[in-house]
């Protein structure tokens, strides 16, 4: 068999010579077909680059333009003048109580001391204009700045009151001055006096502590973030205390004791399709069964970790079955080995090994549900709320839904909230995702 | 291909380890010379230097992981598509290289056709694998052409008989063995000069092992052969040439009797009496 | 405040369990741990679950059950003529739950009352109700808890297999766990069923489905009882499907082509970089998706189309569907992605050795052979584009249109839902319960979808393994 075929027999001598001969026709259709093959390769490939060119740009696009709306949220202008103080108007009796010092009318000192800059300004009208440069808060600022320092009644105290939004975006170029006035929200008597003002180095830009200190307002310049913020913390800590336990005891139980039947099945199925169930729909039943039927109170974070619970529980289960399958089966069997019983050898050897991917589903899963809003939507904690809820009983809103309600309004001054609400909710999400792939990295093991 | 650590002290095999080169040029379709192959910074291939002689069968053979499955992926550049693979030296195809710059890989890869160890038909129907290259090529001019091309080269397979009612269903609804020789009919239906087969027989029992021998051994008459096999076995059936590779070295290369009855080298010697392997 | 208080004596009374157990457990064997079947540990444990875990299941199914009963006790304690209308009738449900939030505030003091005095009397018992519900809570359940621990702190003794009986108490918490998901589904689909069946009592269900006229609004006017508005939900159906087309149409060949691009031509640097910026997109919350479209896209589009002489409306369907796709690019890319790394390499190999370029071998085996699974990506992209819920409410339309035009206005089944459900609004008028009509359909085409695209993707995956 080893040897060459000596008996090779003309017909197959023929075939040889046909094969000889087709094949330099082939190579030269290859060839001809060449430039051909190449220039729709190179189509193709240029295809890919072009869809992920633009999907990266659409990403590039929306952070460009929420930063760019966004980032001058972060500096707010005030006033900051001489304001006099006057003892018979504040403080008549001259007792220094703190109550009578808080109960004074300091709406009508910083008016005087605002009117006091232009004197020229008198009749009703103009002065109500120019009184519309001050926010609703400026009064307060002067009481607290009184209350900080009673020493200055009598004389004059320097101050920072809040401008009203329109003129803070005057000063930061949001309203063009150079418009006609029937086109922009100040007149150009207003837009004068502010000038004035700011060249006169009364109006001063400092960074906006109310935007984190403060709840939600309907005036922009005094509307802030803190409630939200910390009715999203209430939800989250909620989603976090009962879905963890929840999905690593189900994910532990599905892939270390169930029995494989048509009961576990039947829950992996639900498992899955619930990963893939609209969000809102979660929303429908937190409001059928746990405000209907249980008579939870509307718009707390409790009802909103509850809903947030069953809808990241697909997510932290699905991760954390994964988590335990990676775990090789030669831990088990060396753990049983030595007699452990079942539960102790997933106690002590399978979980510590899983808990690195459970605990990063679970962050990616209260990354999803710091960003959610739509089920919130259903059960209420779309109010408006301007108290900082102090517990997970009361009335509520998170950072998304804050959103949601800021983006309805027109003011450009809610505009620039808006977008800086969302660069502190992506900073976020961004840390805990960060915080996933440094778990994952840090403890990932190979096998 | 993995190299074990010892890959790296190279074993010294004489230059004139018993295979007779014929000189560049001299008959030889395939000649190889100082090919190196890299993967990432390991090496995988040494100086390799071998002549393949055309319409005869060379197997390769040695233990696993030797290299003769790389250095048969570098006869028509399969390794091109391997993240990090670097080969250097020069083989020749007809006295060009094919490394060559001015080289077309499709081009050279519709001369230099392949089949691999598992038997991979596209989830296709029986039809469309064939059709396949010659569709890719542009080497039908009508349908007419393209049946006849898809007929004869299940034909040459020995598989026309088996599935001539069958041509719509899908190729992988084939028994292993009949879908190795489907595989070997998409090779040839571009009619290429030059046949590597990877380990083709591997995963398939002893009865399809026998037919897939027997059509090589027909097929040699129009085609180059190039054979890579575990079984020392099967190389002794059906090749005329055989080729021992260890730890990237080519020990040895001679007449497949050569070879197995009077090797030169102590490591041929070892391996085909089963001393290691 | 009160009952996480309670809940803290729970587990306080759980931990002593837990150290008298425990103690308990080493002295019947006269200290020597190693006589008993289980570890003292496990002793421990035994104790400290009977105590805690009975008690807080009590304490469960007494804050849920709670204001029903008392909503029982107080409503029949009112006087008849304040549940009757002038005519003589009964009053509906609307009044009821009025009554009863009006109850609610006055006990809880939120309200200066000037409500007729029978309120205030029914408010007074509502809230002495209350405490005495509260206080005989307290007393049961610590009485529970100390009595559980108490039998279990007798049956200790070296022979008593305190492992095995914890083990097994442990194996139910998680059979108990995984009930949670099928109890959500079935909560899921009882809710929304529950109260789609009584909308169905005021509208018919062919007008729901056929009708072609949806206007809710009209509802609200009277609480006359079959004057509703009209509540035909094509338009939205249309609505809903030509936004998740254009969703599609934008994200399907992006995010297959990147995803082709970064399985088949990228190189592994490219890989690792590209591909997370990819999934930043998919983490963006959908409300920041909603402020981009309405306040940055929809703008753009307007302005574009008025410059080629097209009126575009500023909440077009064109603008929520752009970038609805952009959200679903990186869904549909790493689907698509997962689905083309899994067609094994020998088909790739088997196509360049027969000399078919890169393109050729994409289109011709890669493709054909991955599309089961890509089709199943797609589907589940398109049940997630009908459920994007921010998006559409803050970037598309109330009005329900029913055109096929994308540069107008539409309404989808979603944002309906939220309009309908958001406010304050009587939980039980035509108007909210429509809401729920249209999200158990909803429920069911995502439901539908996602079976047969999990279905396609497990057939695919077992085809390669």
């Amino acid at each position: 068999m080893a040897t060459v075929d000596e008996t090779m027999d003309t017909r197959s001598a023929q075939a040889a010579r046909a094969a000889q001969a087709g094949r330099s026709q082939i190579a030269e259709t290859v060839n001809a077909g060449l430039g051909r093959r190449y220039r729709s390769e190179r189509r193709f490939r240029a295809y890919g680059v072009l869809a992920i060119v633009l999907a990266l740009s659409m990403l590039a696009t929306l952070f460009v333009t929420i930063i760019s709306k966004g980032y001058t949220a972060f500096w707010q202008n005030s006033l900051n003048f001489e304001v006099a103080l006057p003892a018979d108007v504040i403080d008549p009796q001259g007792t220094r109580d703190p109550k009578v010092l808080a109960s004074a009318n300091y709406l009508g000192l910083v008016r005087d001391a605002l009117q006091a800059q232009f004197p020229e300004v008198d009749s009703r009208q103009e002065r109500r204009a120019l009184f519309a440069m001050l926010s609703d808060s400026a009064p307060y600022d002067l009481q607290d700045a009184v209350l900080d320092n009673p020493g200055a009644i009598g004389g004059t105290i320097k101050v920072r009151v809040s401008l009203d939004d329109d003129f803070d975006m005057l000063a930061k170029g949001h309203i063009n001055a150079d418009l006609p006035q029937d086109q922009r929200r100040l007149t150009d008597v207003q837009v004068a006096w502010f000038q004035s003002l700011e060249q006169r180095g009364m109006v001063e830009a400092h960074f906006n502590t109310a935007l984190f200190t403060n709840g939600d307002s309907r005036q922009a310049e005094s509307a802030g973030i803190l409630g939200a913020v910390v009715g999203s913390l209430f939800v989250v800590a909620v989603t976090l205390a009962l879905s963890f336990p929840i999905g690593v005891a189900t994910a532990v139980y599905l892939e270390e004791f169930a029995p494989k039947n048509r009961f576990t099945d039947l829950i992996e199925v639900n498992i899955n399709n619930l990963a893939a169930v609209p969000s809102i729909v979660f929303g429908l039943l937190g409001l059928a069964v746990f405000l209907q039927f249980f008579g939870l109170p509307r718009s707390a974070p409790l009802v909103g970790g509850l809903v947030l619970t069953l809808m990241t529980l697909p997510t932290i289960i699905i991760a954390s079955r994964a988590a335990l399958k990676s775990v090789p089966p030669s831990i088990r069997e060396a753990a049983l080995g030595l007699g452990a019983s079942k539960l102790q050898m997933i106690l002590h050897h399978v979980l510590p090994l899983a808990m690195p991917g459970m605990l990063t589903g679970t962050i990616i899963g209260m990354a999803q549900a710091l960003g959610e809003s739509a089920p919130l939507l259903m059960i209420g904690m779309v109010a408006f709320v301007v108290d900082i809820p102090n517990g997970p009983l009361d009335p509520a809103t998170v950072l998304p839904v804050q959103i949601f309600l800021w983006a309805d309004s027109p003011e450009r001054a809610f505009v620039e909230r808006t977008s800086a609400a969302i660069m502190v909710l992506l900073a976020f999400l961004v840390f805990m995702n960060a915080a996933a792939v440094w778990l994952r990295k840090r403890f990932e093991r190979r096998w | 291909m993995k190299t074990s650590p010892s890959a790296q002290t190279s074993i010294e095999i004489p230059p004139t380890a018993g295979f007779p080169l014929v000189s560049q040029g001299e008959g030889a379709k395939i000649a190889a010379r100082d090919v190196n192959v890299f993967y990432g910074d390991k090496q995988a291939l040494r100086n390799i230097a071998l002549d393949i002689k055309p319409n005869e069968v060379t197997a390769f053979i040695g233990p696993s992981g030797c290299g003769k499955s790389t250095f048969l992926r570098c006869l028509n550049r399969m390794n091109d598509i391997i993240d990090g693979c670097r080969v250097t030296g020069s083989i020749n195809l007809d006295e060009e290289d094919i490394y060559h710059r001015r080289i077309d890989v499709v081009q050279l890869r519709a001369r230099i056709g392949m089949v691999f160890q598992k038997p991979n038909p596209f989830p296709k129907s029986i039809y469309e694998n064939v059709a396949y290259g010659p569709r890719i090529h542009g080497l039908a001019r009508n349908k007419t052409d393209l049946d006849e091309i898809v007929q004869t080269s299940l034909e040459r397979a020995g598989l026309l008989g088996e599935v001539k009612d069958r041509m719509d269903q899908p190729g992988t609804g084939l028994s292993g063995g009949q879908q190795q020789r489907l595989c070997i009919a998409r090779a040839i239906a571009v009619n290429p000069e030059v046949i590597l087969m990877d380990e083709p027989c591997s995963a398939l029992d002893p009865i399809a092992t026998a037919k897939i021998e027997e059509l090589i051994d027909e097929l040699r008459q129009n085609y180059t052969i190039v054979i890579v096999t575990h079984s020392m076995q099967q190389a002794a059936r059906v090749s005329q040439r055989t080729a021992f590779f260890h730890l990237g070295n080519l020990v040895e290369c001679n007449d497949t009797e050569q070879i197995f009855t009077n090797p030169q080298h102590k490591l041929t010697q070892g391996y085909i009496t089963g001393r290691f392997g | 405040m009160q009952i996480l208080f309670l809940i803290a004596v729970v587990l306080g009374l759980m931990l002593i369990g837990f150290r008298f157990g425990r103690l308990r457990s080493v002295r019947v064997t006269g200290g020597d741990a190693r006589q008993l079947h289980s570890l003292p540990t496990y002793y421990g444990l035994y104790v400290a679950l009977w105590c805690g875990l009975p008690a807080l299941l009590l304490l469960a199914a007494w804050m849920a059950l709670e204001p029903t009963i008392i909503r029982m006790i107080v409503l029949d304690s009112l006087p008849p003529d304040l549940l009757l209308q002038p005519d003589g009738q009964t009053i509906n449900d609307a009044r009821l739950s009025l009554l009863l939030t009006d109850i609610r505030n006055i006990a809880s003091g939120n309200i200066a009352s000037q409500s007729e005095p029978a309120v205030i009397a029914a408010a007074g018992r509502y809230a002495s109700l209350l405490q005495v519900s509260f206080g005989a809570m307290v007393v049961v359940v610590l009485s529970v808890a100390m009595g559980g621990a108490a039998a279990a702190y007798r049956f200790i003794a070296p022979q008593f297999r305190a492992r095995n009986r914890v083990e097994n108490i442990i194996k139910m918490m998680m059979v108990a766990c995984s009930l949670v998901a099928i109890l959500t589904t079935l909560g899921i689909i009882l809710s929304l069923l529950f109260e789609t069946l009584r909308f169905f009592t005021e509208v018919p269900v062919t007008e729901f489905l056929f009708g072609t006229n949806w206007s809710p609004q009209t509802a609200m006017r009277s609480d006359q009882v079959g004057s509703s508005g009209a509540f035909g939900a094509v338009p939205l159906f249309a609505g809903t499907m030509m936004i998740a087309m254009i969703a599609m149409t934008v994200a399907v060949p992006i995010g297959l082509l990147a995803a082709i691009y970064m399985a088949e031509y990228a190189p592994r640097n490219v890989r690792t970089v590209v591909k997370p910026l990819l999934e930043i997109l998919a983490g963006i919350p959908t409300v920041v998706y909603g402020f981009f479209a309405a306040l940055t896209v929809a703008p753009l589009i307007r302005e574009t189309g008025g410059l080629l002489g097209l009126s575009v409306s500023s909440e077009s369907a064109l603008a929520a569907g752009l970038v609805m796709g952009i959200m679903i690019i990186p869904f549909v890319s790493s689907l698509s992605d997962d689905v083309i790394t899994a067609v094994p390499q020998s088909m790739r190999e088997g196509s360049y050795g027969l000399g078919a370029t890169r393109s050729e071998t994409i289109k011709r085996v890669i493709f054909p052979a991955a599309l089961p699974g890509i089709v199943g990506g797609v589907l589940l992209a398109v049940s997630r584009a009908i459920g994007e819920t921010m998006i559409v409410v803050m970037a598309a339309g109330l009005a329900a249109n029913l055109t096929a035009n994308p540069l107008e206005a539409v309404t989808t089944v979603t944002v309906q839902i939220v309009t309908l459900l958001v406010g304050d609004q009587e939980f039980d008028s035509a108007k909210t319960l429509a809401a729920f009509a249209l999200g158990l359909l909803l429920f069911t085409v995502t439901l539908v979808l996602n079976v047969i695209a999990l279905h396609v993707v497990r057939k695919y995956r077992e085809q390669y393994e």
